[in-house]
């Protein structure tokens, strides 16, 4: 088992054909996910040439997304669209129905977002949004929709949670000899499709999840609201990090969402709250890794 | 972006919401002038973004132009908690009747977009929420459905606005939804919202924040920009498309990636504590690509901060491969030395990830000046904050 994404999955992806888009489908492929086919309304019809993957390999184009999944049964879809066309290409995965869309792109405008995830909210939340500004999904031997590398570890029991892609790399890497359930990357945009609560609730009731690692960052009170969750549904041991200790007040750290805003966001505020709900808590990111490490060796 | 008072008022008055008249003056002759043109009793405010500026001096009451220019000869040059005042707000001195509070900002936690209204406006809100929270509406608006003034005066009735100007006041609330949406903001907050004698309802101080992210629709934003205020080396790094925030300590860093990034930051303070407090000196996120160019120009920022006295390269290969990283470091050094900026401050290098053995081979063989490799992101944290407090 793992969360959101398994080995049968069947992935298309919004911006194949695009740069970033190309370079991903082929690390995807590469990396043994299910790919069957793109969507683009301008290239409907051609195909896209992946041979140097795998030999002789073509995906098709489709012109939307219902028809993508019509023609190949997809039922996740990977989105490298441009910020200014994301909006739009949301709204046509949420319309199509699409089980799973992965939000790549960083930059979307707040407003935008707050208009898709409404969309998804009024036609009766079919669809399961991660992102935008994430890393995606990967359940490690199985599938791996986004960009997360496949080669850091394997399958295994740990379950990961994070704001970050590049701190999901790292905690993937400190706890490589262990391995992943599944590795979510939520997004560190204000407003998120799948938030920390959603993963854990996924992950609680995962039964190749045996250990969960939370990571966030300063902004917002969404791991208040996660520590909160944990206290009262979460059974499985939680271990957490929390990165913007150091971080100054009303200044974007990279992420949209990370500003601490007068009093509220801070990483120290986040910390205690996790603590309280029986989290514990790492320093640094190889702290946090021990703990979990600690807790899996006592399992075995 | 936050906006200042003064241009939250052009945006307001740009989207119909009522405002007083009046102008920005960045000299006491231009504050003597506005006055003079307005003809009556003036307020001279300072424009800084930051609260608390009437109890700091920097809001004065003028009865003419010549009062005027003294009362911003004042207020021109005041320390605001940090914030220097470089401009004044003129605007006539208005008989308020009663004071009010309205804002529409995000509300991450559930999603959407939220409006507070409160017929007690004037005072601190944070104070108001915690004081006297029931005298404080909130109420979820809907992206798609948005604010008309049916719902613009359930928000306000919620917010117990008086009966009597209700109708108007939802004519003001429903444009300020419009304001907060097509200029694509974060925060839109009048404090106070007032009722003059003659009920009219007037916007008569404004908090604007807008999203960056939405600048590609919004041309006109980048005018907006304070440059001047600006950090010179933030402007510098922001120039040069670098992700990068100015701190007060005396490790540079450079990583890849936000979270990264922010948690390197955290652990250099960490190991600072035992080395006589050093600090991170900045964020910097290079991102994924992290070509030799990236690489030149955050190095250059970096030790162009004087504060700072050793720099810590931080990063995992994910997507980037570490021998891309290493080659760029090392054309880095070539490509300052020859633009005559040579690296001139120890630089602990820290390499994980995918192909991160052959990006310290390349490394160890280009044997830099300066340039250390330490292999776990504690240690290397570590050996950075020693360095620093030996150059400190």
């Amino acid at each position: 088992m793992a969360i959101f994404l398994n080995e049968d999955s069947k992935i298309i992806v919004q911006g194949m054909t695009g740069a970033e888009g190309t370079k991903h489908t082929r690390r995807m492929l590469a990396s043994g996910a299910n790919v069957v086919g793109g969507v683009n309304a301008r290239k409907a019809g051609q195909s896209a040439d992946f041979s140097d993957v795998k030999d002789g390999l073509t995906l098709p184009v489709f012109g939307t997304v219902a028809e993508a999944m019509k023609e190949t049964g997809a039922d996740v879809s990977v989105l490298f669209v441009p910020p200014k066309f994301a909006k739009d290409a949301a709204i046509e995965a949420i319309d199509a129905g699409i089980p799973l869309a992965v939000v790549i792109t960083e930059g979307i405008p707040v407003h935008d977002t707050a208009f898709f995830w409404a969309h998804a909210c009024a036609t009766g939340n079919t669809t399961r949004i991660i992102g935008p500004n994430c890393p995606g999904v990967i359940s490690p031997g199985k599938s791996n929709a986004g960009i997360i590398p496949a080669d850091i570890t394997g399958p295994g029991r740990i379950g990961l949670v994070s704001k970050s892609g590049t701190l999901t790399y790292q905690m993937m890497y400190e706890l490589s000899d262990i391995g992943f359930s599944t590795a979510v990357g939520i997004g560190g945009d204000p407003i998120i499709g799948t938030t920390h609560i959603d993963a854990l609730a996924a992950f609680e009731a995962d039964p190749q999840t045996e250990v969960i690692v939370m990571i966030g960052e300063i902004g917002g009170d969404a791991e208040e609201r996660a520590a909160a969750y944990i206290a009262e549904h979460v059974t499985k041991p939680v271990v957490g990090y929390v990165a913007g200790f150091t971080a100054p007040e009303g200044k974007t750290m990279g992420h949209a969402g990370a500003i601490v805003s007068g009093s509220s966001g801070t990483a120290q505020a986040k910390k205690e709250a996790l603590e309280a709900a029986g989290v514990k808590v790492g320093k640094t990111p190889s702290e946090t890794a021990e703990l979990a490490r600690q807790i899996v060796a006592a399992k075995a | 972006m936050d906006l200042y008072e003064y241009q939250a008022k052009d945006l307001f008055g740009a989207h119909g919401v009522p405002v007083l008249p009046g102008d920005v003056a960045d000299t006491p002759d231009d504050a003597a002038r506005i006055a003079g043109d307005l003809g009556q009793r003036v307020v001279v405010k300072a424009q800084v973004k930051t609260g608390g500026r009437g109890k700091a001096g920097g809001v004065k009451l003028a009865d003419d132009a010549a009062d005027a220019k003294a009362k911003a000869e004042g207020i021109l040059g005041l320390d605001i908690k940090g914030h220097i005042v470089r401009r004044v707000l003129i605007a006539p001195a208005s008989d308020i009747a009663e004071e009010y509070y309205f804002s529409f900002l995000l509300d991450r936690a559930n999603r959407t977009f939220l409006a507070m209204a409160s017929a007690e406006g004037g005072m601190d809100i944070e104070q108001l929420a915690v004081e006297r929270p029931d005298a404080l509406a909130k109420v979820p608006v809907d992206a798609i459905k948005g604010v008309d003034l049916a719902k613009a005066k359930e928000i306000l009735t919620a917010g117990r606005f008086p009966e009597p100007i209700l109708d108007e006041a939802a004519e003001v609330v429903v444009k300020l939804w419009e304001t907060f949406v097509s200029e694509d903001a974060t925060l839109v907050e009048v404090n106070p919202l007032v009722r003059d004698p003659q009920d009219k309802i007037i916007a008569l101080d404004g908090k604007v924040t807008l999203d960056e992210n939405a600048s590609f629709r919004h041309p006109g934003h980048a005018a907006l920009v304070d440059t001047a205020a600006e950090d010179p080396l933030e402007a510098a790094a922001k120039a040069k498309d670098l992700n990068y925030v100015k701190l007060d300590g005396q490790v540079g860093i450079i990583g890849n990636g936000a979270g990264l990034v922010m948690s390197t930051l955290d652990v250099v303070a960490y190991a600072g504590e035992e080395f006589g407090g050093m600090k991170p000196a900045n964020f910097l996120d290079i991102g994924g690509g992290a070509s030799a160019e990236v690489m030149a120009n955050g190095l250059e920022i970096i030790l162009g901060d004087r504060d700072v006295k050793s720099v810590f390269v931080n990063v995992f290969g994910g997507i980037t491969a570490c021998d891309a990283v290493a080659n760029g470091i090392v054309q880095a050094f070539q490509l300052l030395e020859s633009r005559g900026e040579p690296v001139n401050k120890p630089i602990v290098v820290r390499l994980d990830g995918n192909n991160a053995e052959e990006g310290r081979r390349i490394l160890t063989e280009a044997a830099l000046a300066g340039l250390e490799q330490v292999d776990t992101m504690d240690n290397a944290a570590r050996k950075a904050a020693e360095l620093a407090s030996k150059g400190a």
